[in-house]
């Protein structure tokens, strides 16, 4: 007690954060996450070998993997309150993510870009980011939640193609408001602020060539010594402050689900007539949810984007929003930590996956040309022959067919044998304390 | 003491002297060219168990749609606690006090009995979601929540659930999802609560369970509407006995009054009513 008196406020809430760290820590999911983060970057550091890869090559496999996993994460997380709490149906994350990552390169772009922004720091851009998400999802909200659940789907189909043809209009590849010139570059895509990874370890962190600077130095050359790139050391770095990010969103999604607001989401989930018998304002409860929701989603798309420095509206198509929804199946609707098991496995194992099989297969494997269509290939099934098929579906530009087949048996056998996903239909009981354990005060903070 | 006591303790406010708890005035509701409830009129005074009978088809149901807020009727007006209610939703007349059950059981089910009984209580600091969130204001949410969960606690031994608290709702019989659903009612602090068909459904050595429970809540004070098939029930336990009839009310009065009224019988035989 003393010990911690003397070391005033700042030293006690040092402790209560590592104390609430130890007692996560101690929880079986933060163990289930990080066996099934082990059990991933094992399975991908065999795969890595078996492709030959040399060290560095190793180490940004997992990178890769970790780097997806987080981004994904992230986004079934958001999706799992609106849809997993709140059962509000979004089929427009593609468009909240656009949104965020959009708003921030027009606030923080360059103004020397070919398709310049306004030029403002890198905070600023991200907060209006993730504001412009919460904004479009409160305009798609309010008019929709009134309706059923239903027509919320329909209006956030629409609203996230619009965004995408919005910033892929000629209209607005340049333009100028007054005298500031701005743009999204259209179909061409637009470059975004610098990575702020580099800006840590750059003198000219704008520049390709730049020299790094005191701390860039230091680390690079440390780890040159094991063999490793630079580009990957900032690959890692970034993937890093990604997990970090999953877990602030993870920690504050908790405490939205564990808590009254929370248990109003699920009856709202559950029966909404209800909710309201009992006396809910359960619009203004689907109004914070989806906009917290379409936030998260802004931001996910941010950190998403960010890393390669360029976006264009062909990463906003409909089909993103399919695989968040893939990923929060799999993990399971309704469960926090569900969602970034569903992300990881989702983005390593069936986004990434079919990838390392085509390698693999190929490498070992001479599974000869491919058919140059899939109906040659189909063909000559006819003969009992498989092999075109599997070397259509192996071919470069195919991977993608072999992913989406992948996704399909997946989903028929989830939805055939557990439909509640990994981690769903658990007990994870709305309260900020355990119900059951009566005369008790403490809480899980 | 038992959880009733905290659950079904709140005074009737503004009753003073003769002026009733509900007052029901020409009710009407329209579905397309059925008339569902035709000019519906009658009260009930506080701290009484009234029911409310009729043939199928009477207008039971959608009476209590209209006067809760689920629907909203085309002409009429309803007062409750001495405020026109006539055109609140739902969720503003529970926070009033004038709370509802359901013909079909609608148990939260994938969500815990103790979730299904802690969700209920009005005024929860928790819902909002700032408070919820930020970690200066949890520690009062969190403080809230404790005393809460003693009071759900003593809800579910009132009326013997307490053994299933941690079941999901929808894993519940019937009679348990009933019970649940009065459970949930009770832990809204109610000033009245109209019950759809509470015994529907519900078995002989439950029904008396729950037929006990309801009486000594209102003897604590709350007020009951109760819709019933059950002519039984509601001869033998209700006072008084409102009687409606193709949308509009037949007759009111004591069991006996409405047992002795040859309009009754014939309405529930079928026969059309004159006057």
């Amino acid at each position: 007690m003393s010990d911690q008196d003397r070391r005033g406020p700042v030293g006690s809430r040092v402790d209560a954060v590592a104390d609430g760290v130890r007692s996560f820590v101690s929880t079986s999911d933060a163990r289930l996450l990080l066996v099934f983060a082990l059990t991933l970057y094992g399975l991908f550091t065999v795969v890595s070998v078996l492709l030959g890869y040399n060290f560095n090559g190793i180490v940004d496999t997992l990178r890769r993997i970790t780097f997806l996993s987080g981004v994904y994460a992230i986004l079934v997380l958001a999706l799992n309150v609106q849809w997993g709490y709140a059962g509000l149906f979004n089929i427009g994350v593609a468009g909240f993510m656009a949104v965020g990552v959009y708003t921030m390169a027009i606030l923080s772009s360059p103004t020397t870009n070919t398709f310049p922004g306004l030029g403002l720091p890198l905070p600023i851009g991200i907060v209006g980011g993730v504001l412009a998400a919460t904004v479009l999802g409160l305009l798609a909200a309010l008019p929709a939640l009134r309706l059923r659940g239903d027509y919320l789907a329909i209006v956030t189909l629409a609203m996230a193609e619009i965004v995408r043809r919005v910033f892929r209009s000629p209209v607005f590849q340049e333009f100028s408001i007054g005298s500031v010139q701005l743009g999204t570059g259209g179909s061409r895509g637009m470059n975004l602020p610098e990575n702020p990874i580099r800006t840590l370890f750059y003198q000219n962190p704008g520049e390709a060539g730049s020299p790094p600077n005191g701390l860039g130095s230091a680390l690079f050359d440390a780890a040159s010594a094991a063999g490793i790139e630079p580009s990957v050391v900032e690959g890692w770095v970034y993937a890093t402050m990604l997990v970090v990010a999953v877990g602030l969103v993870y920690w504050l999604l908790r405490r939205v689900g564990n808590s009254p607001f929370g248990r109003v989401l699920k009856a709202v989930r559950e029966d909404e007539v209800v909710a309201r018998a009992l006396g809910k304002d359960t619009r203004l409860f689907k109004v914070k949810a989806f906009a917290v929701g379409c936030a998260l989603m802004g931001l996910g798309g941010i950190l998403w984007r960010l890393s390669g420095g360029y976006v264009s509206t062909t990463m906003f198509q409909p089909i993103y929003t399919f695989y968040v929804f893939v990923a929060l199946i799999i993990g399971g609707a309704g469960s926090n930590t569900g969602s970034i098991l569903g992300g990881a496995a989702f983005a390593s194992l069936l986004f990434e996956g079919p990838n390392f099989v085509r390698r693999i297969v190929t490498g070992y494997v001479d599974v000869g040309a491919a058919p140059n269509s899939l109906y040659d290939a189909i063909a000559a099934l006819g003969g009992l022959d498989l092999t075109p098929l599997v070397a259509y579906s192996l071919s470069d530009v195919n991977v993608s067919a072999l992913r989406l087949v992948l996704l399909g048996v997946v989903l028929i056998y989830l939805i055939q044998n557990r439909p509640e996903g990994l981690l769903g239909h658990r007990k994870e009981v709305a309260s900020p304390i355990d119900l059951t354990d009566r005369g008790t005060e403490e809480g899980d903070g | 003491m038992s959880g009733a006591d905290a659950a079904g303790g709140r005074e009737p406010e503004a009753t003073d002297g003769d002026e009733p708890l509900l007052t029901v005035r020409g009710l009407t509701k329209q579905f397309g060219g059925i008339v569902a409830v035709d000019g519906a009129t009658f009260d009930v005074e506080a701290g009484t168990l009234t029911g409310l009978i009729g043939p199928n088809g009477a207008g039971k149901s959608t009476t209590f749609d209209l006067i809760t807020g689920v629907q909203r009727p085309d002409a009429g007006a309803v007062v409750f606690d001495g405020d026109d209610v006539t055109t609140h939703r739902a969720d503003r007349l529970a926070r009033a006090g004038l709370v509802r059950t359901f013909q079909i059981a609608r148990e939260l089910s994938e969500m815990t009995v103790l979730e299904n009984v802690m969700l209920a209580p009005r005024d929860q600091r928790g819902e909002t979601l700032w408070r919820s969130v930020l970690p200066g204001a949890r520690g009062a949410v969190i403080e809230q929540e404790t005393a809460l969960r003693e009071e759900a606690w003593e809800t579910l031994e009132f009326l013997e659930l307490d053994h299933l608290a941690t079941e999901y709702a929808g894993n519940l019989s019937g009679g348990q999802r009933k019970l649940l659903e009065l459970a949930r009612v009770l832990m809204t602090d109610p000033t009245m609560v109209l019950l759809d068909e509470p015994l529907a459904g519900v078995n002989p050595t439950l029904e008396t369970k729950l037929l006990d429970r309801i009486h000594e809540l209102r003897d604590r004070g709350l007020t009951f509407l109760l819709v019933e098939h059950d002519m039984d029930v509601i001869m033998n336990h209700c006072d008084p006995v409102i009687v409606l009839h193709q949308g509009a009310v037949l007759t009111q009065g004591s069991p006996s009054e409405v047992r002795e009224d040859e309009r009754v019988l014939e309405a529930y035989l079928g026969g059309e009513v004159d006057g």
